[in-house]
This record gives C-alpha cells, structure tokens and sequence, in this order.
C-alpha cells in the first residue's frame, strides 16, 4: 500500500513537473517583452515608468497592441535619445487582467520600485483610476487617463493628481451628440429621434449617461440606456430590444470583447453599421476584424491617433524593431490601440520633459512630474517635431484645467482600414464646464478634499 | 517529543474546556501574536500589507462567516459576496448620511443590515436542500447586484455607480497607514475568531451541527430547524457584512458594485472548501491560499530572474494554481486544516512512530 501511494506521488510530480517545463519552455520561445530583466531594481539616474498592462483575459486583444505601442516609445526614447536629456527609462510591466484588484496590487508592487518612485500611472481601466485616485492624494503619483477615467477629474482643484489629458467621456459623448446633430441638419432635429446607448455595465460605460442626459433635456431626444454586463459576450437580449425599439442611432461604448460581440449582434439583428457611433475604445481593428465584412460602414471616434504609420513609426522600426526588441512580436504596429499607446508613451515623456526645464536633468519623483503635467504644451510645432503630425491634436494644460482640450474626429471602417472623415469636432465646454464643477464639488465633500488654490501655487 | 501533552493534568472543567487545551499550543499561540502585533509590522513594507495582508484578514472574516454557514450548519451558499456588498453599502451609507457615528458602531450596524437581509435571502433553506439551496442564494447575488447597480440612493446618484470613502477616524485616531490598518484589522480578526469559536463550541453551534449531520434526526431530539438554520444564515451574514465594509473602507476606498460579484462568492467558497469546511482555522489557511498565493506565483518568474512576459507569468499563475488546487484536494479533500491536524498528530509521535 505504501509502496503504490509512493509511485502515485512520483507520478503526479513528474506530470507537474512536466506541465512546468514546457511552459517554461514556451515562454522562452515566446519571450515577448523582457520587463522583467530590465528594471528588477531600477539604480539611481533612471526615470522609471510602470507599465500596468492586460496581455491576458477578455481585455487582452485591445490590451496587447496598447502595451506594445507604449513599451516601444519608452524603448525608442533611449535608443534614439539616449532617455529624456540623458536620464535612461526603465520600465516594468505588470499584468492587470483588467481586474481593479489586481491594478491596485500591481500599483502597489511598483510605485516605489526606483529610488524616486514611480514617474506616474496610465491604468487604462477605469475601474483601476477610481480606486488608484483614492491612492494618489496620500501617494502623491499623477493617475494619467487621456480618454478616460473620471469625467469630473479634469477639475485639477479637487483631483490634484488625475490627468486625463485630451478627453473625458463626457467631451467624447458630447462630440458624437454634435456629430449626428450635424448628420442630422442641426441639433434642434434631434427632436423625438432615438438614440440608445449599448454600454459596459461598469464606471466606463455609465461615466457618459450625465452628459448625454444633459443634452437630452436641451434636444428632446429618446435616450435608450442598455447596459450589457462584463465581459460582454453575451449581448442578445440587449440586441433584442434595438430591434425591437429601433433607435436611429446607437453609441457603442464597450471594451474587449464586448466590442467585435456588438458589431456581429448589429449583423445578426440588421442594424445598420452605418448608424452605430462608436467611443474611442470602441473604434480600433481588433473590435471590427472579428465581425468580418459586416463590420463595414461602422463608426467611432478617433482619439489622438487614428490608424497608419508617420515619422514615429519610422524611428520605432529603425531603433527598436530593426534591433529584435520589439515589444509583444510588433502585434498591432501602425494600428490604433498601438498607435494610442504610443502617444500616451510620448505625452508622459514631454511631461517629465516639462518637468525637467523646473528641477533640473535627474530622476524626478512623481510629484515633480505633476508639475509638468500641470505646464503641458504641446503644440503644432512640437507635435510634429516629435513625428506625431496628424497624430494627435495639440493639448496644454493648467493647474486648473488637467485635460488640456479636446478634440477628435470620426472615422469609418471600409472592411480593411480605417478612414477618417475630414472635420475635427469639439465639444462644448460650456455646458461640461458646470457639470465638472458640481460633480468635482461632491467628490471632494464625500472624500473630505480640502481644494488646491492654483492662484497661489506658483509655476 | 517536544510536542506531548504527558504531564498536563485537567484539575478542572475549565481547564478542560478551554479553547487551547495544550501547553505548547498556548505557548505557540502567545508566540504568534506577538509575532503578528510586534514583529510583522516592523519588518515588512507598504505593498505586503496593502497587498497581501489587508485582504488576507479581511476575505478570513468573510471566510469564517461563510464557514459557519456551509462548514457547520450545512447549508450553502453561493451568495455572501452579495452580503458583503450589503455590509459595504450600508456602512457607506451610514458614514455619509450620519457621519458622527463611530466607525466601530458603522461597522456593527452595517453587519446587522447584512443579517437581516441574510435572513430573509435564508428563507428558502426551511424548504430546500444541498444544490437546490445553492441555486437559490445564487438569486440573492444576482438580486442585491441589480440592486445596488440600478438603485441610485444606495450609491448616492453617483453618475457612474462608483462610491468612494474618506478614511476613517475614531476616537480622534485616523487610520490610514498600512500598518494602522493592519493592526486595526488584525484585532478585529482576532475578536470575530474567538467569537466563532466560542459560538460553534455552545449550544447554538451543537445545533447547527446537528443540523448539518441529520436535519430529521436534529428536529426529533428538539432542535427547531428555522430558528437553527436562520441563526446560521443570520450570524454568516453578519459577519460579511463586516467583511464587505471593511474590504469597501480598509481595501478598495473606492468600488463599483462588480467589486462583490459572483467571482467573489465561489472565491469565497473555495476558500473553506480548500482550508477545510467546519474548521475556523482553515478559513485562515483558505484565504491564505487563494489571496497570497496567486499573487506570490505571478512574481516567483522575476524573483528568481526568469525572464518571461508578463502575460505567460499570468498563464503560470493560473496553471499552477488550478494543479494545487486539484493537488490539495487529492490529498486531502478535507482541506489544508486537516492537514494541519495530521501534521499535528504526527509531531506527537515524533520521533519514534509506531
């Protein structure tokens, strides 16, 4: 008897054993982004910048082409650069599986990793921003969210340390409103139409409603709201109820899988593509390709960089692709997730930049970097100095205004590439302005924030 | 050899009763906690408690509660992340809407919101066993879900359904470092520990016991199965209701109501399941196990300078974790208490088995 419990051991450990190795074995083979080698333990001298990623779970095909665009421009800015003035980046990445509680473990394990500190935090989730803004005030790191995020958090009194820079949800839903006014022949023609909302049932999905309910109330037009629970494979009763109230048009607000999932229910259910308006996490390849020639006709917002290779992509080819460095085997290079993820690469690195004319060429601490966060201007000229012309649309910021300006525009998908409409839009800060306020004024009640006073702190 | 009773005489039926009823345990015990008071919080970082620790306690308490339910009474549940979203959300309301009230008092009121609704989700059990049962409290996590995603009041119209918190003050002390929090949790864990054993060892845990073993035989001896079985739905939900507000206000400070859906639940499930069902003390090994170790598994690539991709270390984590899952359970189906007991028993005989 004892004998055969022994070789029942010997087996089963020989199974993990084996199971062990060949994994290990693949991810040598697979070896995609070597974070880890680089920044166990970033010394003096370096600016250090997490990565927090999701390669991994339902999230993972709009996770992938993101990360590897923002790994490569931090790889590109000390390959041609030799860092930011002289000061190499080192990086880590950790995976979030866009779970909030494994973002807030994987914050923790790395913002103090260097010996000043994490440099800031992109989330891209916006679970992970709610629970990190809690953080930052006693943490003092900058939460950056361009595109995303709290809407409210553009109100840089009351969140000292969220950037999210170039868009909110609340501009980005308030420019598809004025894009189908305009399709419409005016806003006042909205009147009586319907609009539906299929959203991720999650603070991503629902952070538009206030705003598209504000313009509700200006238009007169039916807003359905139809949420569909995460991950979002599973979206036929929502479908179910378009086709049975037929709105005129239906803004797409999902993420993942939930994406690819609407646009094969829209061929299913005879919606036409035409009239779905996508946000700008519902509008890259990897949510259309899925759907095939269905997709065709289907819209989205743009958000900094559309699809397509520019001078950048040049740069990133010669000193990181060409030396075999490429992050995650150049999945989704030139396409817009990739191409997202490198600009946000790139304000980070103009923000330390920033930063730097202030405290001087070394590592700076996060709460440095705020400051230039908070000085942010990148113009025209600066946009095409740095290879993203056509890329994104100037952004600068202030200590009050952290998102520095808005702009997108809208692009269509033809079966096999993105083409954007000429016109950027814009949204209408006068009627977002006091809806910031009020709701920043709440938070800052709930959470007890005594608010910054931008007059007397000096820049 | 070191481990023996010999020469422990029980002059008493005190000495006899008491939780610890061996000299070396004793001696371990006071040894741990001093460990844990005194020593842990003065060696480790930030990120082991934020990460590790503060969920550890705080998912132990959820554990014990849901143990004393589905380990002693009997009666599963897939429901008690929804509990603790209830435990959450009334301390969140609590602390806005009457915010001169103790954190301590919060937390108790929040607990006993829990139970109410505890008992009324407890209902069904009085007509229903085994899985059926299951079934049914799985209606009280999709329920309580809706609820608190579609009811604006409870989250206070917040416009994306995500509430946040202000740390907490009580009696002019404000916890916010990790170690206060650690040490503020740690007590409380040791409180609700001693609770439930004492709770399981009276008469009201012989009858949730008794009704676990043989409902039929429990009723003819006396035992009355509504006021045993909602005692056990009433009592668990109290316990993560505390739980949830603390994971809202010690944990998360910020979440949306996917924070207790129904991954937590089975999460919490396989946690007595793995630690060992009707055992307080494998509620501590279970939450070890499923809070700790995968995050521990995801890092052992970089701790031993395996350069891998972080996405094959997620792939790791989860193959691993799913074959000590399907290891434990193969040695030992009454979970890692048990195996604890055995280690035990073996010590006694140290060196010289029969």
């Amino acid at each position: 008897m004892r004998h055969q419990v022994g070789v029942k051991y010997t087996v089963l450990a020989a199974l993990l054993a084996a199971v062990f190795g060949s994994t290990a074995l693949q991810a040598q083979d697979k070896a995609g982004v070597p974070a880890q080698k680089k920044a166990a333990s970033a010394p003096a001298g370096e600016q250090f910048f997490p990565v927090l990623s999701y390669r991994t779970g339902a999230y993972a095909p709009n996770g992938v082409p993101f990360a590897n665009g923002y790994v490569d421009y931090l790889k590109l800015v000390n390959a041609r650069d030799g860092g930011i003035n002289g000061i190499k980046i080192t990086f880590e990445e950790c995976e979030t599986g866009y779970a909030t509680d494994r973002g807030v473990e994987c914050y923790e394990r790395l913002k103090g990793k260097s010996p000043t500190g994490a440099t800031l935090f992109h989330p891209l989730s916006t679970g992970i921003t709610f629970a990190l803004t809690d953080k930052s005030f006693t943490d003092k790191i900058p939460i950056i969210t361009p595109g995303y995020g709290r809407a409210d958090s553009m109100d840089g009194t009351v969140f000292a340390w969220n950037f999210p820079l170039g868009g909110t949800y609340w501009t980005s839903s308030d420019m598809l409103v004025q894009h189908i006014g305009k399709k419409e022949g005016g806003l006042d023609k909205l009147k009586g139409k319907k609009i539906a909302l299929v959203y991720h049932d999650s603070p991503y999905g629902k952070e538009p409603i206030p705003l598209l309910q504000e313009r509700q109330k200006m238009h007169g037009f039916e807003l359905l709201l139809l949420p569909v629970t995460h991950p979002g494979v599973e979206q036929k009763a929502t479908w179910l109820q378009i086709r049975q109230q037929r709105p005129d048009y239906v803004l797409l607000w999902g993420w993942g899988v939930m994406n690819s999932t609407s646009i094969k229910e829209a061929v299913a259910t005879g919606y036409p593509r035409e009239k779905m308006y996508g946000v700008w996490w519902s509008g890259a390849e990897p949510d259309v390709t899925p759907a095939g020639e269905g997709a065709k006709g289907y819209n989205a917002l743009t958000f900094l960089a559309p699809a397509g290779q520019g001078a950048v992509h040049k740069d990133i080819l010669k000193f990181v692709h060409a030396k075999g460095e490429a992050a995650g085997n150049k999945e989704g290079f030139g396409e817009v997730l990739y191409n997202r993820g490198m600009t946000n690469a790139m304000m980070s690195v103009e923000a330390v930049k920033r930063a730097q004319i202030r405290y001087g060429k070394k590592p700076l601490k996060g709460e440095e970097v705020r400051w230039g966060l908070e000085n942010l201007a990148i113009d025209a000229a600066a946009i095409k100095r740095l290879g993203f012309e056509g890329f994104m649309a100037p952004i600068s910021t202030s200590c009050v205004d952290h998102e520095g300006g808005s702009a997108a525009q809208i692009h269509t998908w033809d079966g096999s590439k993105w083409v954007v409409e000429p016109g950027m839009l814009q949204p209408d800060m006068s009627i977002i302005k006091p809806m910031i306020r009020a709701s920043a004024e709440k938070y800052a009640a709930e959470k007890k924030i005594v608010k910054r006073d931008c007059a007397k702190e000096t820049s | 050899m070191i481990y023996r009773e010999n020469g422990q005489f029980k002059s008493s039926y005190a000495a006899d009763q008491q939780m610890l009823p061996i000299g070396q345990d004793r001696v371990f015990m006071v040894a741990l906690l001093v460990f844990v008071f005194a020593v842990l919080p003065a060696v480790l970082g930030d990120y082991v408690f934020l990460s590790l620790l503060i969920p550890f306690l705080i998912l132990t308490i959820a554990a014990i509660g849901l143990n004393l339910l589905v380990g002693y009474c009997g009666q599963i549940s897939l429901g008690h992340a929804a509990f603790m979203a209830v435990g959450a959300y009334a301390a969140y309301n609590l602390v806005l809407r009457v915010p001169q009230l103790n954190f301590l008092l919060v937390l108790v009121l929040a607990g006993l919101v829990a139970a109410a609704v505890g008992l009324v989700f407890g209902i069904p059990s009085l007509r229903i066993k085994g899985l059926y049962l299951g079934v049914a409290t799985l209606a009280a996590q999709f329920f309580i879900d809706w609820v608190f995603a579609r009811v604006k009041w409870f989250t206070n119209y917040a416009h994306s359904g995500s509430v946040q918190t202000a740390p907490i003050e009580m009696f002019g002390w404000t916890i916010d470092s990790p170690v206060e929090k650690y040490v503020f949790l740690l007590s409380l864990l040791i409180v609700f520990t001693l609770i439930a054993k004492n709770l399981v060892r009276s008469h009201i845990g012989r009858e949730w016991m008794a009704m676990r073993d043989m409902d039929v035989a429990a009723e003819v001896i006396g035992i009355r199965p509504v006021y045993a079985k909602l005692t056990a739905f009433a009592v668990s939900s109290f316990y993560c209701g505390i739980a949830g507000a603390l994971w809202g206000f010690m944990h998360l400070g910020a979440w949306e109501p996917l924070a207790f859906n129904l991954t937590l639940s089975l999460n919490l499930l396989f946690m007595i399941i793995i630690g060992g069902m009707g055992s307080v003390l494998g509620c501590y090994f279970g939450a070890a196990f499923i809070v700790v170790l995968p995050i521990v598994l995801n890092q052992v690539p970089a701790w031993i300078g395996f350069p891998i991709s972080t996405a094959m270390a997620s792939h790791l984590e989860f193959m691993i974790f799913g074959a000590l899952i399907v290891f434990f359970l193969v040695v030992e189906p009454n979970g890692l208490a048990r195996l604890w007991a055995i280690g035990k028993e073996k010590l006694r005989l140290w060196p010289f088995p029969h």
